[in-house]
């Protein structure tokens, strides 16, 4: 495993407004997520995990303090910078799926596709990109359903297809809020037994968060986090 | 590419939407339908006002008239150059017109048009609207033999043919009444000779004699009318007939007198003592341009016999006098401009003369059209822009319940920009389908609305298009591609600048508050 870190957060400040009191979230958040491994980050609800995902994902900006991804900042970085840093250096995965309702598990798929290109250039390159979103679909097991809607599958299976849409643009690092947190114990195995999958035949570096510790038991790294510090910082066994 | 897949999935899959813009179809529908009716009702108009008057009419209002019309064309010609195509001349006098029906007289107020038939028709529309094919192309006011109105249902026998029927029935009716009278006679005792009766100054003809006295009819040389005519004259259709409705509701043609009928004619002579002419005329066509007001107050006889009847031949030098002057300018020419020649030409404080261009004499009718055309576009356009608010209110319900999918997107890396196209091309797309569906719909109503009508009439009893008023058989649309096009271009407008908003409201959500959004 290699060391270098491919994200790092320094001095993370984080608040939010509630009722015009300042609420603080995060309170100076030092952590490195490193290249290669599955992060794990455990924490109670209201601990900020959730709120330092987003600001990994650039899905929103910290009060305070500085994000890297490869040694860039990326946290202070313009819309468009983000937004294509979004699309195509990172996958995030949620914990209520969020697929598009109106869209097939293919089509959900091919989202982050169509969105990278134009509609010129996504149309010059249709075939390919279907081809990929199958492969990804085959990836996660989930070719047979490709064309049904997220409506008509079931928790599992509309995780997978996420998962699949967020490794569509080959990401270099998956986010995942909660990925087993809306599933049953077996279908929620299921799911890390294939994102670790992902990281060992892939090389795909995943930080997942959870407030489970028998998930977090399983990753290479855990952070704990709890009043929006990170309060512990050991390494996990390899499993 | 992603916005197009989505916001036509939303397209097929959110009805709200479409309902919310079918107020936009049905606008536009009306739009289309109204300002085709409109525009055809007003081109027909245009062209029944343009067609009957000429392009600029001089008026002479002295009773006897403008003496020396060819100086005054000459002069005309003079000043008007080339523009100048046509003219005409002729004399127009108020008249009453006497109708002898069932043994009642029929009188009407009408305006007895002496024309020209050789140039009349040049300056303004005139034998296409006779009921006789042959005086379609010509007129001669001499009565046909038979034929009239070859394509109109139940129109009655006429002409000659009728005129010898006539006379004949009222021949034998004659010999019959004397017969009864020498019969009453001979039974009461009274020595009579059988036929003194019928040479005695009893009914010669349907009418007439009993009632005014007859000029031509008591010359020496006996009148025969089932072989001679008087001097023609053309009826206005309305003013010897009566459009009326059956039990049955349908529309019937009741006529006092018909292509063959004697009438008579009064009107005042062209002297400074005036004095009132009594002339016999047979009709020897009607004359139906579709304008009630025309149809119903003219009567056209032949030019020489109406100015030798009003005595408007100067006996020494044979120079007839005229009341007005048609003239007809080259397509193009600019009526207003050729009329304020003319005026300073033949100023009026000078010349008891009047000028006037059609639009001139027509203005307010026209005016008024326009005015109503111009309200009920602007009404309309108004369904339109209160389309616009419900569409306005039922996006905002879209975005709100897209809030997760919106945030969904951003998360994968859509810009602010892409997701308001989404719904932004959503809109335009409503307003597209809108209006497209509401021009078809439009176009279709437009192409069945005479059926339309008939059914309307049968379901409500109520006439939808009345042709006893308008003189039209069908309803006359004409279907202008540009008002399409703006009224199409105007409601995309309308629903586009409608979606700006919640569009913007889409765009502006922040990523990570719409993911959380419940």
């Amino acid at each position: 495993m290699s060391d270098e870190p491919i994200l790092q957060a320094r001095g993370v400040f984080k608040s939010y407004q509630k009722n015009r009191v300042e609420v603080p979230v995060l309170r100076g958040i030092d952590l490195d997520i490193h290249a290669g491994e599955v992060t794990a980050l455990v924490g109670r609800s209201g601990s900020g995990k959730s709120t330092l995902m987003h600001l990994m994902a650039t899905l929103d900006q910290p009060d305070k303090g500085e994000i890297f991804y490869r040694g860039q900042r990326i946290d202070n970085a313009s819309w468009k910078e983000r937004d294509a840093f979004r699309n195509q250096q990172i996958g995030v995965i949620f914990q209520f799926y969020h697929l598009l309702p109106e869209l097939s598990a293919i089509e959900n798929v091919l989202a982050p596709a169509m969105i990278a290109q134009s509609t010129w250039s996504y149309f010059f390159n249709r075939k390919e990109a279907r081809r990929q979103a199958e492969a990804m679909l085959d990836r996660v097991g989930l070719l047979h359903r490709a064309t049904h809607k997220p409506g008509e599958m079931s928790g599992g299976e509309m995780q997978r297809a996420a998962i699949a849409r967020a490794l569509m643009t080959r990401p270099s690092l998956l986010l995942a809020d909660e990925p087993t947190g809306n599933l049953d114990t077996d279908t929620g195995l299921e799911v890390l037994k294939l994102l670790r999958g992902l990281n060992v035949d892939d090389g795909l570096s995943i930080v997942m968060i959870t407030h489970d510790e028998s998930i977090a038991a399983g990753a290479d790294r855990t952070w704990k986090m709890k009043d929006g510090r990170v309060v512990d910082d050991r390494i996990a066994q390899v499993a | 590419m992603y916005r197009w897949m989505l916001c036509f999935r939303y397209l097929r899959t959110r009805y709200i939407a479409l309902a919310s813009i079918v107020s936009v179809t049905l606008g536009v529908a009306t739009l289309i339908i109204v300002n085709s009716v409109m525009a055809g009702f007003a081109a027909e108009m245009h062209e029944r006002l343009h067609g009957l008057a000429s392009d600029i009419l001089i008026e002479c209002h002295a009773s006897g008239g403008l003496p020396d019309p060819d100086g005054n064309l000459d002069e005309i010609r003079s000043v008007l150059g080339d523009r100048l195509e046509g003219s005409s001349v002729s004399v127009h006098v108020p008249g009453m017109l006497g109708i002898e029906f069932n043994g009642q007289l029929i009188t009407r107020h009408v305006n007895l048009v002496g024309i020209d038939a050789e140039t009349y028709d040049t300056v303004s529309q005139f034998g296409q609207f006779l009921l006789h094919p042959a005086n379609q192309k010509k007129v001669d006011f001499e009565l046909k033999e038979t034929g009239f109105a070859p394509d109109r249902e139940g129109f009655p026998v006429s002409g000659w043919a009728y005129r010898r029927q006539r006379v004949a029935y009222d021949q034998a009716l004659d010999l019959e009444r004397q017969r009864v009278e020498s019969a009453l006679r001979r039974a009461r005792g009274e020595v009579s000779a059988p036929d003194a009766a019928s040479e005695g100054p009893s009914m010669k003809m349907d009418f007439g004699g009993s009632m005014f006295a007859d000029k031509n009819g008591d010359g020496p040389k006996v009148f025969d009318p089932s072989i001679e005519q008087f001097p023609g004259i053309v009826l206005g259709i309305s003013t010897c007939s009566s459009r009326l409705r059956d039990q049955d509701g349908k529309v019937a043609d009741h006529y006092y007198c018909r292509p063959g009928d004697d009438i008579r004619m009064m009107f005042p002579n062209a002297s400074d003592n005036t004095k009132v002419v009594n002339q016999k005329f047979t009709v020897v066509d009607l004359y139906e341009s579709g304008m009630s007001e025309y149809d119903s107050t003219f009567a056209f006889v032949r030019l020489d016999q109406l100015q030798e009847f009003r005595g408007m031949i100067d006996p020494s030098s044979g120079m007839r006098s005229v009341t007005a002057i048609q003239l007809k300018l080259k397509p193009g020419s600019d009526l207003n401009v050729a009329r304020d020649d003319l005026r300073r030409r033949f100023p009026p404080d000078r010349y008891a003369l009047n000028i006037q261009t059609w639009r001139d004499m027509q203005g307010p009718l026209l005016a008024a059209v326009r005015l109503e055309t111009t309200i009920l576009n602007i009404l309309l356009f108004l369904i339109i822009a209160v389309a616009g608010f419900g569409i306005l209110a039922t996006f905002f319900m879209i975005v709100v319940e897209k809030t997760r999918d919106i945030g969904t997107l951003k998360a994968l890396g859509a810009s602010s920009t892409g997701v308001m196209s989404i719904f932004l091309s959503y809109g335009v797309l409503l307003g597209i389908v809108g209006s497209v569906v509401g021009m078809v719909g439009g176009l279709v109503f437009i192409k069945y609305i005479n059926n339309i009508a008939a059914i309307i009439e049968d379901i409500t009893g109520q006439e939808v298009f009345d042709p006893t008023v308008y003189y039209f058989n069908s309803i006359p649309t004409i279907i202008d591609p540009w008002t399409i096009f703006w009224v199409v271009l105007g409601s995309i407008a309308i629903a586009t600048m409608a979606s700006v908003l919640p569009s913007l409201r889409a765009a502006r959500m922040h990523p990570v508050r719409s993911l959380r959004f419940e």
